[in-house]
């Protein structure tokens, strides 16, 4: 690779040819300020921000988009770029919404630390200005357009990342803002409710719904039993909210935390991802030998199965009847547990702890018939645990509650992508009576966005394919549909990296984002609690067996079916 | 059809003594004319301007009384725009040259049939500069007005029918594109354009040669060229006007182009709002891909290129070039950090080269005629012509060529022909929304890049819009702000917010309300959007605020300080008086007072109650009989 | 929440058949967005959620970018416009040459905003840059019909003349 020699700021730098002045200053400590730079998706040059001098060239330059060029000498820190960044910075403060202190991105905002850094005047360019209506037409979004500073990135996400396009901008000039189209909410958009634009928002202009108030009703109500369940990757990402470094496993510490903010159980979801694997192994095998569409698509994320209803009705057929782990979880709280335990359901509230928007919206699916009362994102679930005064990072470790404690590795590795297809082989390697020790398929593994394999099990061609992000997702169908690939088994999920990089997942600045890969050591979580259990294969988990030996017989059995299994609704893209 | 140079050869022998009998200064006019079949040629002016004044109907009325005298050996011809554009309809009667201004459909008839039939002159509807004391009458190129122009762009405008390609091939259209196929290389024509010096005309003036040769060290298989028709200054129009009355030029120049980076496909990007100029370039394009002069294989060789039009949407962003390229993609018209430069990576992601119509305009004249020819023009900064949209408080409005480093004295004064009312020149603007003024102390400044930038204003794309006493220089900076603020695309926040806000600030000036503060502020925010902003159109957007603060800034204190508006522009900081010693009472103002201002007994002297006033102006214009009412 | 539209679609088979064809003419076309949306106004006079709609659907693309693009032109209109469509130069030379007062006489004598159309959708007003017709400034248009060197009395007799006119 070409290396490029400059210097910034007087100090020699040498990067290899392309890389961007913003990228060539990190390695010397220089963290350049921005607001708009999204790494590889969002490299418009839009805020201005980051703006350096370049000894020769006139003007300032935009260092999220310029490359770096032999012997350039750059200037980061100059008046001139001081003071350019300082009014740049206040003309967008002045067409900010500046409700700081009840705001929900307070002490977690872009714009509020810069504000801090570059000690701006926010009223020196200020203007009254009418306030223009939230959209709140999802159940788990809220786009609030008077704190947006038109930095682009959730469109990024939205269009890019995630070839959704439900937001776009609109008109032009001072006039310009994120919007659907006919400014008809989002709600009456084909958004899947994945929360990228939320995590990708560095201010306070997108955030999820909260449900946070409802479960502290149930929690002071003396006639509900509360019951809590987290997702795999709660565990691995929780404690960013604390301030602890990112690819901290904190899973001792959020049980008890949980059972501290009152009293309410806490359960292990790995329980019903090890379920899922069991019945969607069974179901694919089914499909095989009774000769029904193939290929099969993974059902567990609620974003891919709303992406699917819109995108590509015709696909609905190819959707693992599988419900999610969490409405697999609802359900089996509000039947088994409710009899087991002799509650009425109407009495039981379940809290569902998930890294996702998008599975706010599915518990409100009719099918489901509200199983899970509510859904909280991790970000809610650090708000709850930081608003009953409990001091998280001192914790002593708890245990999950029984009967839905134990769960295999297979379970924990669904929170990254390749995971659930991982979880899978390794069931349906047995049920194919294939070799008994085969356990880890690192091809499947890793943060690619679309990764393929083929493996040979006891003669049958396995051949499988796992997309991240619906972008990817996309290009996979496409190249199904032209006939260019064909599997017998595809994982999806619609957040690039799978579900420990969820919408609901904690915020973190773009220069963390830019520069850390966040979904690698989030997911290193899952992968070491997975090589330290002792079980590795969701049908060896003795909860598991208990449930079918108790309650449902069989994979796939009569109860099984009717509990564990969905439909799906195909939905227009516009209406 | 295939087109061949001896094809091109009968084509000229054929039509040239048509075409030569049209000359502007009468030279060779009447020679030619008697090898041509017509004994008399009626050229109407078919530009917007004389659209827009009724030239349809002339032509009409000059037609159908040609047929009623069975007048067979003489046609009319309806041309492109001949630049006098305050006096149209124009129509020009060769090969004396007569030319008669502000035409009607009888005077049409007249021309007919006392001139064209009857050998006289109709001299009470020529132009009157043109008819001597003597009586005798002069071809319309030896008036002031065209005296001290000099066409290269413009030169068959107004001359050649833009309809047929026949006689912009007997003006040597077509040779140049022939030459450079069959006898130049791409580096020949590179190194002709750069030796000739040719900057870009769209306003930023980049050597087009350079911008050529980058493009074609591109590598690719795929490229493309662009012609920028997307004419956004609200003051300027003569890439319309080249469009409208030579658009084969731009055709054989973006020809020329291609064949030189390496491009097979062109596209031309024109507003929606010239429909004149778009449909004759569709006409154009058909006919030169009839003549085999677009399309595979041109002149037989293996250059093959072809040629589609794009239509703006109504965006002034999209001048800059890349916002013009996302705009062809499909997409909203929104610029893009550079680099990646469109010679590397442009329209659709390949190398593209883009100039503006008036650039390409002079291409074909440049391999034709040669390099040294073309930079023995103008001046050592910046060579050839420039051609200016004359428009404002000048008598003559209209398109002028001149060269380069001709003065602004000279445009406005003998061009121009001065200001009207007996006002005094105050200053010019050029570059529209993103130059700046040039004050009446620098009028005898030579026009070029260099000299225009050294006083704070810019060449543009060649907007020259005069001003007089009563044009109030806070209102024109908050006149261009308003349209860049409308026009920014909304992408960079400095442009963005800065725009508002400075036009906001001017608001506040032109209002009344406005304190020192403000001018640091705006002073500060007109700085900064200079330096930070993504674009032209941002970088540029502060020049009208920072060039009138710089020549006018008395003006400004007077707004911010003595709450006036010198030039009585600014209705909130005039005040409607009654001279009581002038005032008969009459009432005739106090009836007509929509807000019931004005107070006063019959007979007696009136007054305005200036907090009831709203400043409509509706009484100054009622007492003209007595003038008692003045501003301040 | 409704489609943003108050105005009735009242799009005939006949347009949608005429849409069609823009669509089919488009569709592989790279960059054929632009030129769709131009000549779907054509058709329909402005570009309604529906048309939007079947160019979306059409062109493969997201509504949104198909809003996007139609709400960042000047030209496009996404209400319909009058019978008669005012529009008053606002180019440098009319400017000067008060082309202002103009405008605002037009908007006071129809109750309307440059931008709008009257209830009975027989005006529109829209504000427009150099029509280069700066000789005979200041200039407005009605239906491309230019009136040229006009004083706001006499746009508004303009107005009147075409109010006088029977439908």
């Amino acid at each position: 690779m070409k290396m490029i020699n400059l210097t910034i700021n007087n100090i020699p730098v040498s990067v290899p040819e392309g890389t961007t002045i913003l990228q060539a200053a990190k390695q010397i400590g220089i963290d350049i300020p921005s607001l708009c730079y999204l790494k590889d998706i969002n490299c418009i040059g839009a805020c201005r921000v980051c703006v350096v001098e370049i000894v020769g060239r006139r003007g300032l330059t935009a260092s999220c988009t310029y490359p770096v060029e032999e012997g350039m000498k750059v200037l980061t820190n100059t008046p001139a770029v001081r003071a350019s960044r300082k009014t740049t910075l206040e003309l967008i403060l002045s067409t900010h919404n500046r409700k700081c202190l009840s705001c929900e991105r307070s002490g977690k905002c872009e714009l509020q630390k810069l504000a801090a850094d570059y000690g701006l005047d926010e009223d020196r360019f200020a203007v009254e200005e009418e306030l223009v209506p939230i959209d709140y037409s999802t159940p788990y979004v809220v786009r609030d357009n008077n704190k947006c500073i038109n930095c682009q990135r959730c469109i990024a996400a939205c269009s890019k990342m995630q070839s959704v396009g439900a937001i776009g901008n609109i008109r032009r000039g001072y006039d310009v803002h994120v919007g659907s189209p006919f400014e008809m909410g989002l709600g009456s958009t084909a958004c899947v409710g994945c929360g990228q634009c939320i995590v990708a928002c560095p201010v306070g202009a997108l955030s999820e719904v909260s449900n946070v108030d409802k479960v502290w009703a149930a929690i002071s109500d003396p006639a509900k039993k509360v019951v809590f369940f987290t997702a795999p990757s709660i565990a691995a990402t929780l404690g960013e909210c604390f301030d602890m470094p990112v690819g901290t496993n904190v899973e001792g510490k959020m049980v008890t935390a949980i059972k501290m903010l009152g009293d309410v159980e806490a359960f292990n979801m790995n329980v019903t991802a090890d379920l899922t694997i069991v019945e969607e192994a069974n179901e694919l095998i089914n499909r095989v030998k009774s000769d029904k569409p193939l290929p099969m698509f993974t059902s567990c994320c609620p974003g891919w199965i709303k992406f699917c209803e819109h995108n590509y009705p015709e696909l609905l057929p190819n959707l693992s009847t599988c419900k999610s782990p969490q409405q697999m979880f609802g359900a089996l709280l509000k039947s088994y547990y409710c009899e087991k335990n002799g509650i009425d359901p109407k009495d039981l509230f379940v809290v569902s702890v998930i890294p996702c928007t998008a599975k706010k919206f599915e518990v409100e699916r009719g099918e489901f018939h509200a199983d899970v009362d509510v859904a909280l994102t991790t970000r809610e679930l650090a708000k709850m645990i930081k608003g009953a005064s409990i001091n998280f990072n001192e914790l002593p470790d708890s245990e999950f509650g029984d009967p839905f404690a134990i769960a295999t590795g297979a379970g924990a590795i669904f929170g990254a992508t390749g995971g659930v297809m991982e979880a899978a082989l390794r069931t349906a390697n047995n049920l194919l009576g294939g070799n008994n020790e085969a356990l880890v398929f690192t091809d499947v593994r890793g943060t690619t966005g679309i990764k393929e394999a083929t493996y040979t099990i006891n003669g049958t061609e396995v051949a499988v394919c796992v997309a991240s992000g619906l972008a990817n997702a996309r290009k996979v169908i496409e190249m199904i549909k032209s006939g260019e690939k064909n599997y017998l088994f595809i994982e999806i999920m619609a957040c690039p990296g799978g579900c420990i990089n969820g919408g609901g997942q904690p915020y973190q600045f773009d220069a963390v984002r830019n520069f850390v890969d966040l979904k690698a050591l989030r997911a290193s979580v899952l992968y070491k609690s997975d090589d330290a259990n002792g079980l590795r294969k969701s049908h060896e988990s003795p909860v598991i067996k208990a449930l079918y030996d108790e309650y449902f017989g069989a994979p796939g059995a009569e109860k099984a079916h009717h509990l564990l299994h969905t439909k799906y609704t195909a939905r227009k893209k516009y209406n | 059809m295939k087109m061949t140079i001896e094809r091109l050869n009968e084509i000229k022998a054929q039509y040239e003594p048509i075409v030569k009998a049209r000359n502007l200064v009468g030279e060779y006019a009447e020679e030619m004319a008697q090898h041509s079949q017509y004994r008399k040629q009626i050229l109407v002016c078919g530009g917007t301007g004389c659209t827009s004044s009724g030239c349809g109907k002339v032509v009409e009325a000059l037609e159908a009384e040609l047929k009623a005298n069975n007048c067979d050996d003489v046609i009319v011809v309806k041309t492109g725009c001949f630049g006098y554009c305050a006096l149209g309809p124009i129509v020009i009667v060769y090969p004396e040259g007569a030319f008669y201004s502000q035409a009607t459909p009888e005077g049409a008839a007249r021309i007919v049939k006392e001139h064209i039939v009857g050998g006289n002159v109709c001299k009470d509807l020529l132009f009157p500069e043109t008819v001597q004391e003597n009586g005798e009458v002069l071809p319309l190129g030896k008036i002031r007005f065209y005296k001290k122009q000099m066409r290269i762009a413009l030169r068959n405008c107004g001359v050649i029918s833009p309809f047929k390609i026949e006689e912009y091939i007997a003006t040597d259209g077509y040779r140049a594109l022939h030459k450079v196929l069959t006898s130049m290389s791409q580096d020949d024509v590179i190194s002709t354009m750069l030796a000739s010096g040719l900057r870009g005309r769209g306003g930023a003036g980049f050597p087009t040669g350079r911008k050529w040769a980058f493009a074609k060290a591109s590598v690719g298989d795929v490229k493309y060229v662009c012609c920028n028709a997307d004419e956004g200054d609200p003051g300027a129009f003569m890439d319309r006007s080249i469009l409208e009355g030579d658009p084969h030029a731009i055709i054989e120049a973006m020809a020329i182009a291609a064949y030189t980076i390496g491009a097979k496909q062109g596209y031309v990007y024109v507003r929606a709002e010239y429909p004149i100029a778009v449909e004759r370039l569709r006409i154009a394009i058909n006919q030169a891909r009839e003549m085999g002069l677009l399309g595979k294989n041109i002149f037989g060789t293996d250059f093959s290129f072809d040629l589609d039009i794009r239509l703006g949407a109504g965006a002034f962003v999209c001048g800059e070039e890349t916002a013009l390229m996302a705009s062809i993609e499909g997409k909203r018209g929104e610029p893009r950090p550079r680099p990646p430069f469109p010679a590397v990576k442009g329209l659709f992601g390949v190398p593209t080269v883009l100039n503006n119509v008036e650039t390409y305009a002079n291409v074909a004249q440049i391999i034709l005629k040669g390099a040294d020819w073309f930079s023995s023009i103008g001046t050592e900064d910046t060579k050839g012509t420039k051609v200016f949209a004359l428009g404002g408080k000048i008598n003559n409005v209209g398109l002028v060529e001149v060269p380069m480093g001709t003065t602004l004295r000279e445009i406005i004064e003998d061009i121009g022909g001065g200001i009207p009312n007996g006002k005094t020149f105050k200053a010019a603007q050029t570059g529209g929304p993103s130059g700046g003024c040039i004050p009446a102390e620098f009028i005898d400044t030579p026009i070029d890049f260099a000299s225009l930038s050294k006083i704070g204003s810019m060449m543009g794309s060649g907007g020259l819009i005069v001003m007089d006493e009563d044009t109030c220089m806070v209102d024109i900076a908050k006149f261009y702000l308003e349209f860049t603020c409308e026009e920014s695309c909304g992408k960079c926040s400095p442009c963005r917010i800065g725009t508002k806000r400075l036009l906001q600030l001017l608001e506040k000036l032109t209002d009344g309300k406005g304190e020192m503060e403000d001018l640091e502020k705006i002073e500060e925010l007109s700085k900064h959007m200079q330096s930070s902003c993504l674009c032209a159109l941002g970088q540029t957007a502060s020049n009208p605020v920072v060039s009138t603060i710089k020549f006018f800034r008395d003006e400004y204190l007077a707004h911010i300080v003595d709450k006036t508006c010198p030039a009585h522009k600014c209705k909130k900081l005039t005040r409607y008086l009654i001279d009581p010693d002038k005032c008969v009472g009459c009432t005739l103002c106090a009836r007509n007072c929509p807000v019931k201002a004005i107070k006063g007994e019959v007979k007696k002297p009136h007054v305005i109650d200036q907090d009831k006033c709203i400043k409509c102006g509706v009484c100054l214009g009622n007492c003209k009989k007595f003038k008692a009412i003045y501003t301040e | 929440m409704s489609n943003g539209n108050s105005i009735e679609f009242m799009g005939t088979p006949a347009q949608e058949a005429e849409l069609k064809k823009v669509i089919a003419k488009y569709k592989e076309q790279p960059g054929g967005l632009m030129p769709a949306l131009q000549e779907a106004q054509g058709i329909y006079g402005y570009l309604p959620y529906e048309v939007q709609k079947m160019l979306a659907e059409g062109l493969d693309v997201s509504m949104s970018e198909v809003y996007g693009v139609a709400t960042f032109y000047a030209q496009f209109s996404l209400v319909p416009k009058g019978k008669y469509i005012i529009s008053v130069c606002l180019g440098t030379a009319c400017y000067v040459k008060g082309a202002d007062r103009v405008l605002t006489a037009i908007e006071e004598k129809l109750g309307i905003k440059s931008g709008e159309c009257t209830p009975d959708r027989k005006f529109s007003i829209e504000a427009c840059r150099c029509v280069g017709a700066c000789g005979l400034a200041p200039v407005m248009t009605v239906n491309g019909e230019v009136y040229g060197k006009v004083t706001p009395e006499q746009a508004v007799k303009v107005i009147e003349s075409y109010m006088a006119k029977e439908d």
